[in-house]
This record gives structure tokens, sequence and C-alpha cells, in this order.
């Protein structure tokens, strides 16, 4: 084995890669691209936080940006993940899952059912109902769900690509709330766990990913940074310092304090 | 006749074809999709599906989003 931690590393990662749907990423780390100032904000996010996969929505063309969007995209060599923000009734998801199928030429689809728009808490019961509906249709279903882990597993036994729970409501910046939680969702599936929304800061990427998560999804802790791209790039080593870390392994809890140095051998003074 | 786009009323010609109604209505990216009274109508089928009066169309597009 070679000495080299970087390269160790980076053999361990290829023996234990993140795939959805038989596509392998390298960055764990997708963004979300709602709330940017400006297009080029975006690009200069998009380009330090090193993401492969960004989410987009579908709207009315009128009310869209879509050709700057779209071209700003294209430069970055990202994979487009449509969304169905704003739905809230599987129905809808499903009709506009299709629409962006079309739209894009792609079956990824990010699902998000909200039950409504002060909360934006995920309807569990239409979330998986229309889940059931894309996974046959072909789609690679990647569903934002609340951070129930009966629910996450009902969602990966339905076939999704992976489950994507909440660490707290969208845009909050609040952080992962219920980390137990978290973390019994990874025990609970199979399929990749992807920590999406409430993210605030670097830290909270973090610890999305020492409590198992496969990959971090992020919009609003970017984009409404001061400086967005300042901030997906803390973002990109905090997903990074957070995998190293579980991976390493760290020490167990103590009520009391045990001391790094040893005791033998102290003179007398 | 008289058509709803997008939620505003619009006229077109009689039996305009919703490939038709794209080519008008986008300039540049094509990576749009399009819905005829709430039902998706696929890319392969623009070219033979024609609109009706007060049919109810959505032309959407990529917006930034979460």
């Amino acid at each position: 084995m070679t000495t080299d931690p970087v390269v160790r590393l980076e053999a361990e990662e290829a023996a234990d890669p993140f795939v959805i749907s038989g596509r392998t990423l390298t960055s764990r780390l997708l963004l979300g691209t709602g709330g940017a100032p400006s297009l080029e904000a975006l690009e200069r996010a998009v380009v330090a936080s090193g993401t492969q996969v960004v989410t987009i929505a579908l709207r009315r063309v009128e009310a869209s940006t879509s050709t700057g969007l779209l071209e700003v995209l294209d430069r970055c060599g990202v994979q487009l993940l449509p969304n169905t923000a704003g739905c809230m009734t599987a129905r809808e998801a499903v009709r506009t899952a299709q629409l962006a199928r079309e739209a894009f030429d792609t079956a990824w689809v990010k699902l998000e059912v909200i039950a409504d728009e002060q909360t934006l808490l995920p309807d569990p019961i239409e979330l998986l109902d229309a889940a059931e509906q894309l996974v046959a249709d072909g789609f690679t279903v990647l569903p934002y769900t609340s951070d129930d882990p009966i629910l996450a597993r009902r969602l990966a036994d339905a076939g999704c690509a992976a489950v994507m729970p909440l660490g707290s409501p969208i845009g909050s910046g609040l952080g992962i709330g219920n980390p137990h939680n978290i973390a019994l969702i990874r025990e609970l599936v199979s399929v990749p766990v992807i920590l999406d929304a409430g993210i605030g800061t670097a830290s909270d990427a973090a610890l999305a990913m020492e409590l198992g998560c496969d990959a971090v999804l992020l919009a609003s802790a970017v984009t409404r940074a001061r400086d967005p791209e300042q901030m997906a790039l803390a973002m990109r080593h905090g997903v990074e310092a957070g995998r190293l870390a579980a991976r390493a392994g760290r020490i167990p809890r103590r009520w009391h304090a045990l001391a790094s140095t040893s005791m033998q051998g102290r003179p007398d003074l | 006749m008289q058509i709803t786009i997008n939620g505003s009323a619009a006229e077109v010609d009689e039996s305009i074809t919703v490939a038709a109604l794209v080519r008008d209505r986008i300039e540049g990216d094509r990576r749009i999709a399009v819905a005829v009274n709430s039902g998706v109508v696929p890319r392969s089928q623009w070219e033979t599906t024609q609109l009706g009066p007060g049919d109810s169309i959505e032309l959407l597009a990529a917006a930034a989003g979460g």
C-alpha cells in the first residue's frame, strides 16, 4: 500500500464510489441554482463548488431566464437535474417531471411535492404516490423528503434512485435539526442518502457527511451568501472534510476527560 | 382563433400546430416543454399536434431553482 495519504484515499474512494443510476459522481456536492444574484455569480459558484449536478426549475417562458441560464450550465459541463418545485399534488409533480424530461432530455428528476408555501415541507402522502408513478414511468427519482426514516425507507422500497432528507426547512439555514434521524436513514436504506435543504454553512455540510450521508444538495447557503463563490468553495471543502472524518472514524464521546499525555514519568517538583 | 398561452389570451392561425407555435414564439434555445390543456405534448408529436379554439397552452423553459 502506498504511503501517500491522498493516493490511498483516492483509491479507497474509487472502491466506494457515489453512484446514482449507474453514473459515478466524483463530487459529492449538488448545487441548486435558485437565489443567485446574477448569472455571473452563479457561474463562479458552480465552478468553485466542483459540482457535477445542478438543479433547475421549469417555469413559463416569459418568466424565465432560460437561454442565459442553460448557456452558463452548458459551459460548466454539469448534468441538469430538473425539479418539481412548487408542486403540491402528485398529479402536478408527475406532469412537471414529464414536461422536464421533454425539455431537457433527461429522466432524472428531483421530486418535490410540498404541503404548503409557509413550511415548504414535503407532503409525504403525495410524495410517495408521485414517486411510485414516476419510477413506473422510467424516471430516476431523487425525492426531497422529510427526515422521517420510515418514509425514506418507503421511498427507497418504491424504487427511488436516492433519498434526499431535509436537514431543516428549505432556505432556513438552520442546519441539521435531527441528526439522529439522518444517521438512522443512512442505516435503513441501501440507496444513496443526499442531505437536501436547511444547510446554512460549511460545518452543516460537514456534519451531514459525518452522519454518513453520501452527498449534500444545497442552494441558498451558497447563492444567498455574501460571497457565493467563496461559500461554494467552503461547501466543497466541508463536504470533503466530513467525508474524510466519517471514513476515519471519530473518537467516542466521553463524560470525563482523558489525558493525552501520560502521567507516568512526571517529575516530583 | 383564440387560445390561451401561459395564462394570456392569444390570437393564432386556425389549426396551427404545436411545432409552428414554438417556431413563432421561441427564439434561440428550444429546450422547452409544451402542455396543451394540462396534457404533456412529447417533442416527437409537436409537428402533428394541431391546436383548437379555446386550447390552453403552457410553454415552459428552464428557470433558476433549488
